[in-house]
């Protein structure tokens, strides 16, 4: 059994079916990416496995550690080691990145407010901190300010990167990481995503373009095509879907390796 | 997602955090119950002069003769019959921390207050009872000419700059509850800042309730001369008990010419008590009055902290939050009074409403003639925790100027899903997670605050969210 199993997964928004049974397998240390068109269900797809309240499960299971992660709550996935970086991170006015960052990092250590022993010390986090960022090579200028507020995609997108380097997930799923992003910023991401490669980290790429997949080479790749996978196989897929696009399986002529810049 | 929120729980160790309670031990205990030979009673104990005491009579009558306000929240469960209206902790005043009574010390030591006078306190005017108990000035702010009292003793020790101010702002006709504070005051603070001195330092008061159906009837007076600055911050945590308390409080503030005064309060009495309290500011040339002003405890608060703005280029400004759980009404906002040309002044009002709670925000703009050229802007955000509780705002404007600019903005908001969603998907658990929303909501208020009270105004709100998600 694989460490990361998806299996039959069924989930629909507001009553509608989109996703109509997925079934994943991910091991530490590989890096598997769903392409798909639109409304394929590549988003709910990331939403569902992290516990987004608005997706209903109707059926499926997801094991990670010996447990069904569909039971668990979004922060007790996390905690488990799963991560999602968010296609549109939100902001949450009034608490600064650096406050963030700590109260995730204490969450995931055990501290509730109550046990100080387990709370990472003050300089145990500065020099966690200065540690990463001097790795992604980003400068702290962003860290007083409020979470993503203010924050240009690009940012955005440095900032998931930089909570996924602080929290170490086990599991890591990329959601659209690459949509609104100047190529420099592919390239930051990218690199970075590959220095965490390794054997303790799986990592689930999702994404319609095969831009990122340039700078990130995938074991893995799988094309979901409403709501299930029509194709899985090695990277050579991603190649293919450059040239042709998901036309043999949708009516759009739209093609995948779309190399136009979305600058967001 | 959520379920249905389960009944509000302060946390099990609220009581011994915030409600806990030592022994009663006055030296003297007035009866229960308002009439003259009580308020005659009250000013003949304090030693006071025979204007205080006529005072006093005279405001008892204009008590009697006006009607419960009802425009507001509901106010006729309070039995004026059944309250002490003055209580004296101890028999004199102390000079320093050492000097205080032990189980006062013990009080001040769960809340904490022996750090802020550590790291902050210029001098200290905790008010323990109805008495100041506690009251050390520094030598720099004496050698400066500052006069930091409580008000007791600024009466028998200032008695022609007390008069010459006393009453003033508010005078007892003003409301039923100034009347009855101006009958039956007791305690409070009394600052005065000479013409262009600047105190760097916050001034700071403690105000307890410990004793049952205690009123609590505290007389501030703060008179800021030309050029001059202060900061006064006033905290509130009480016990908890079983029957009505009330704290009708009344805070007069001159700010003149060129004068800059900042006050804070942060009000966290016990949920049985009744909160009325009269604060009011005039500002004279250039002056500027900022009230901070946070409310998360009472049963019901009614106040509206006012500034009339009285000569041209004098500014107003009020900041603050309100935080409504289960059974709770806070009934708070503000007063801008334009008398002048080229006044400015701005309301920013704060509030949380959660388990059934109720917030309003009741605010009046007036310009009167002449006042040209003047500017308000109001901006009410409210936060809702649920679909139990509630908000509504009041807004009153009265513009008889001209040429004036007059901005409202109000928003309803709930803790968003999404916001949730972000925050537990890092690890944060969902109680956490709602706490950290909320404090971020009041954010531009916490700032504001000196570092020590913003940390535990976090705290304060943490465990009232404690146990409320479901």
């Amino acid at each position: 059994m694989a460490d990361f199993e998806i299996r039959d997964l069924r989930a629909s928004v507001e009553g509608k079916e989109i996703l109509k049974g997925v079934t994943l397998s991910i091991n530490k240390g590989e890096v598997h990416a769903v392409m798909g068109p639109n409304g394929s269900g590549k988003s709910t797809l990331s939403y569902a496995l992290m516990g987004h309240p608005g997706y209903s499960i109707d059926g499926g299971e997801v094991l990670f550690k010996g447990l069904n992660v569909l039971e668990l709550e979004p922060d007790e996935r996390a905690r488990l080691g799963i991560f999602l970086a968010f296609q549109y991170p939100v902001v949450v006015p009034g608490i600064s990145m650096t406050n963030f960052l700590r109260t995730a990092l204490n969450a995931k250590r055990g501290y509730d407010g109550k046990d100080k022993s387990k709370a990472i010390s003050p300089k145990e986090f500065r020099s966690l901190l200065k540690g990463e960022l001097e790795v992604l090579h980003m400068d702290d200028s962003f860290l007083p300010r409020y979470i993503n507020d203010g924050f240009s995609g690009g940012e955005k997108k440095r900032a998931e990167i930089l909570q996924m380097a602080m929290l170490k997930p086990e599991i890591a799923i990329l959601d659209e990481t690459d949509s609104g992003l100047d190529i420099d910023s592919i390239k930051f991401v990218a690199e970075a995503v590959n220095r965490m490669r390794g054997p303790d980290l799986g990592v689930l790429i999702i994404t319609h373009y095969t831009r990122i997949l340039d700078y990130i080479k995938p074991d893995f790749v799988h094309v979901l095509v409403d709501g299930h996978f029509v194709l899985n196989g090695g990277p050579e897929i991603a190649d293919r879907l450059e040239k042709t696009g998901y036309a043999e399986w949708t009516d759009a002529d739209e093609p995948a390796a779309l190399k136009q810049q979305e600058v967001g | 997602m959520a379920t249905a929120p389960k009944p509000i729980d302060v946390g099990s160790d609220y009581k011994e955090k915030y409600g806990f309670f030592v022994p009663e031990d006055y030296v003297f205990k007035a009866k229960r119950g308002l009439n003259p030979e009580i308020v005659k009673e009250i000013s003949f104990m304090k030693g006071e002069p025979e204007w205080m005491t006529k005072f006093r009579l005279k405001s008892l009558e204009i008590f009697r003769k006006k009607p419960m306000p009802t425009w507001g929240a509901d106010l006729s469960v309070i039995d004026f019959e059944n309250i002490f209206y003055y209580l004296r902790a101890s028999e004199k005043q102390s000079k320093t921390w050492e000097e205080l009574p032990a189980d006062i010390k013990k009080t001040y030591d769960r809340l904490g207050v022996p750090e802020a006078e550590r790291k902050f306190l210029a001098g200290v005017s905790a008010q323990y009872e109805s008495e100041v108990v506690y009251h050390s000035l520094q030598k720099e702010l004496t050698a400066k000419g500052v006069i930091f009292l409580d008000t007791d003793s600024a009466l028998r020790e200032h008695p022609d700059l007390f008069r010459e101010y006393f009453g003033t702002v508010i005078p007892p006709a003003d409301n039923k509850f100034s009347a009855l504070n101006s009958a039956v005051w007791s305690g409070g603070s009394f600052i005065y800042v000479p013409k262009g001195v600047r105190v760097d330092v916050p001034l700071q008061a403690y105000f307890r309730i410990n004793a049952e159906n205690m009123g609590q009837f505290e007389r501030t007076l703060i008179i800021c001369d030309e050029g001059s600055f202060v900061h006064y911050i006033e905290g509130c945590t009480a016990p908890i008990y079983t029957s009505d308390s009330l704290h009708s409080a009344v805070v007069e503030i001159i700010v003149k010419k060129d004068a800059r005064c900042r006050y804070t309060t942060i009000q966290n009495w016990s949920t049985n008590v009744f909160n009325l309290v009269t604060k009011r500011a005039m500002a004279y040339q250039d002056a500027t009055m900022e009230w901070v002003d946070g409310n998360l405890g009472s049963q019901i608060t009614m106040k509206y902290p006012s500034v009339y703005l009285m000569e041209p280029g004098a500014k107003g400004d009020v900041l603050s939050i309100a935080f409504a759980g289960k059974g709770q009404h806070q009934d708070a906002g503000g007063k801008m009074i334009h008398v002048a040309p080229n006044t400015t002044s701005t309301i920013t009002s704060k509030s949380i409403s959660k388990a059934g709670g109720r917030t309003s925000y009741r605010g009046h703009i007036k310009m009167y003639p002449g006042a040209n050229n003047s500017k308000s802007f109001v901006k009410c955000d409210a936060l809702l925790l649920d679909d139990e509780s509630r908000s509504d705002t009041y807004p009153y404007n009265d513009v008889d100027a001209e040429n004036v600019t007059l901005g409202h903005e109000a928003t309803v908001s709930k803790v968003s899903d999404e916001q949730l969603f972000y925050l537990m998907s890092r690890g944060i658990p969902r109680a956490e997670a709602e706490t950290m929303i909320v404090n971020g909501f009041i954010e531009p208020f916490t700032k504001e605050l000196p570092l020590e009270y913003a940390v535990e105004l976090n705290r304060l709100i943490q465990l009232e969210m404690e146990g409320s998600v479901g």
